[in-house]
């Protein structure tokens, strides 16, 4: 049996960087030759959903949402445009548990394996850290420096928080960074006041967002005041309020989220071969046995 | 996969040996085994009781047929769309063997499919090779054009312009020039061409086989949720002339390749025509449904009667303006052309004479406009 890997995305009428995180991990999952066939399909763009799974050969299709939390999209608009016969309550999830549900859409005789999230994913936390190194250079980085973890949140949906609180709680579990803190945009505790919750001199900022856009290369530097005008760019680290700030950028365009997909994909039953980590990850420990 | 490693292949003479068991039979290539040995038949000639020594010569002398039918059975993408698609590319339906490989050994064949040529040639081993260049440049030098051989590369080119701007619809009109996608294995070609235009070849090969499914106006944005529900609103039974206006603004050639095949719903095509474009649309895309959005919420105002005072050739200007700018034509008015009503002179005095300080036209207030909000 021929096994497939569909990311799906969010896509967007207005920025191209939207989609390159799912181009990007798609490629290397692709020259890893865990997946007979690699394809990506999105809300905005193209192939979209409803066309995506007639574009496949292969009769197992993995379906992995590059997204954040649980809600919204990964219940109700992905699996309607897949034209899968999906309730949320087929992932039996407590809002970030989610892991896979299979199904029959009805547009091609495929099985179709559905899973959560990226973001929920425990390996995302070692994303963040990984993001953590990447942005101050330091592969040691932890002692004495604080971790903020920012999401988008919205009082729509309480996943949306759990998912940033989740991973923020897991990575303060391991002790390596002297405070962590779950900070949002659009809900308490906000971004904008970052330097009151922290009293580290070193904070390290990981937005939670697939791509970069508005939100984390505009919206998320001005209200931290890491500049006076989002489209002149910040400075990393920038100084602020007697804090050095380093700020990461969307943690979606990390390159070892490609192993997050792919631990979903083989959580979810997919043959993916002994290749995680790939070549995109080189000295973290994946899902370290929690 | 479909592009193996020559020497895994067997010999053509072995393949057709082992095939004439079950029997070929493949674009005018006969080939049978019983008592009597092999049979060998192709339109020109026939060679019947052949020794399986024979069978090799029989090969040789039809080498041309016996290539053909391996490359289809063996080195081409067996997967129905993807092999419908390449078939189409060098005509097999319409041209024979011979006439086929003349051309392929000498120019190739070539098809448009939407702004991309796809180009196939057969190479020195005797396999398929295929090339892929904006219809424009499908006669340039490749010296002149920034060549790829990775096929996934296509959605990367896909994304901008030529002046670089970010192109959201695939199959819009406006395909960057100057790059060219050279020597593909059959299956690859499939991927650079999917992607500059996704799931356009798994569609039009459902077309072809009478099995397209097409999701009209009523019922996609029945489906709408989030922002995208009102849009649900905009239907008000009161006939479809807004989904009209909404395919000639959107779906005409000049703005999307692919033709539009949906309609209002199952028994109400729209009025407008649906394009000449090779690969069919299917469904009213993201892009129809997000200005949808906007329309849904201008067109909830009712009309009020206005009163300018314009002269005629303003009242002219305002219209020739109005086709600049939906025709796309604003970029290509000489600033010294003065006769043209959208030149930017002619614009910038009409708004210095006729607007007011707040911007009204003719001082006259807008009030209640669904942009005030």
């Amino acid at each position: 049996m021929s096994e497939a890997l569909l990311l799906v995305a969010h896509g967007s009428h207005l920025n191209p960087q939207s989609s390159a995180p799912a181009q990007d991990h798609a490629d290397t999952i692709r020259a890893v030759g865990a997946f007979d066939e690699v394809r990506e399909a999105y809300w905005k763009e193209e192939p979209s959903l409803r066309n995506a799974l007639r574009t496949v050969a292969a009769d197992q299709v993995y379906v992995v949402p590059l997204f954040i939390s649980e809600g919204y999209f990964t219940e109700q608009v992905i699996p309607r445009e897949l034209r899968l016969d999906f309730d949320a309550t087929d992932w039996n999830s407590d809002g970030t548990s989610a892991d896979v549900a299979t199904l029959s859409p009805s547009d091609v005789d495929k099985t179709v394996h559905y899973c959560g999230p990226v973001g929920t994913h425990d390996a995302m936390t070692d994303v963040i850290v990984r993001r953590a190194e990447t942005v101050t250079g330091d592969p040691e980085v932890g002692s004495g420096v604080g971790l903020a973890v920012v999401g988008h949140g919205t009082k729509r949906n309480e996943n949306s928080a759990k998912a940033i609180e989740y991973h923020a709680g897991r990575v303060r579990e391991r002790g390596r960074f002297a405070e962590v803190r779950a900070l949002f945009m659009d809900e308490e505790p906000e971004v904008d006041d970052v330097t009151e919750y922290f009293e580290s001199d070193d904070i390290v900022v990981v937005p939670l967002f697939v791509a970069d856009g508005y939100h984390t290369q505009e919206d998320i530097p001005a209200d931290m005041g890491l500049t006076d005008d989002g489209g002149e760019g910040y400075a990393v680290p920038a100084r602020v309020d007697g804090h050095d700030i380093w700020y990461a950028g969307a943690i979606g365009t990390e390159p070892l989220m490609a192993d997050v997909i792919l631990e979903r994909a083989a959580d979810a039953g997919a043959d993916v071969g002994t290749d995680i980590p790939t070549a995109a990850d080189s000295t973290a420990t994946i899902a370290d046995g929690d | 996969m479909s592009d193996t490693d020559p020497v895994d292949d067997p010999t053509p003479t072995e393949a057709l040996r082992e095939a004439a068991a079950d029997g070929v039979d493949f674009d005018g290539l006969r080939v049978t085994r019983d008592d009597d040995g092999f049979h060998v038949a192709v339109p020109e000639a026939s060679h019947t009781g052949l020794s399986p020594a024979a069978v090799d010569d029989a090969v040789e002398r039809h080498r041309d047929h016996v290539d053909n039918w391996l490359f289809w059975h063996q080195h081409a993408p067996q997967a129905g769309a993807e092999w419908a698609f390449l078939r189409w590319v060098e005509r097999a339906d319409d041209l024979s063997v011979p006439e086929r490989y003349d051309r392929l050994r000498d120019d190739g064949l070539s098809r448009e499919w939407g702004q991309l040529a796809v180009t196939v040639r057969v190479s020195g081993d005797g396999r398929r090779r295929y090339g892929l260049r904006h219809i424009d440049d499908a006669d340039d030098s490749v010296e002149n054009l920034t060549t790829y051989t990775d096929p996934y590369e296509a959605r990367r080119l896909r994304k901008t312009d030529d002046d670089g701007d970010y192109r959201p619809l695939s199959t819009a009109p406006t395909l960057a020039h100057g790059w060219a996608f050279v020597d593909l294995a059959p299956d690859a070609v499939v991927r650079a061409v999917e992607g500059f235009y996704p799931a356009t070849v798994a569609n039009w090969h459902r077309e072809r086989e009478g099995s397209l499914d097409v999701t009209h106006w009523h019922e996609t944005v029945s489906r709408q949720t989030g922002i995208y529900g009102i849009v649900q609103t905009w239907d008000r039974g009161e006939g479809h002339d807004h989904v009209n206006w909404v395919a000639e603004a959107c779906c005409a050639d000049s703005q999307c390749l692919k033709r539009r095949e949906w309609g209002y719903d199952d028994g109400t095509p729209l009025d407008v025509d649906g394009g000449a474009g090779v690969f069919p649309c299917r469904e009213p895309c993201s892009m129809v449904i997000a200005t949808a959005r906007t329309w849904t919420r201008l067109e909830s105002e009712q009309s009020r009667t206005y009163e300018f005072d314009l002269t005629p050739s303003e009242k002219e200007q305002i219209e020739t303006i109005i086709d600049a700018v939906a025709d796309g034509r604003v970029d290509e008015i000489r600033d010294g052309d003065t006769s043209d009503g959208a030149n930017r002179y002619r614009a910038r005095y009409l708004r210095a004479k006729l607007f007011d300080d707040e911007g009204n036209l003719c001082g006259v207030p807008t009030d209640g406009a669904a942009t005030d909000s």
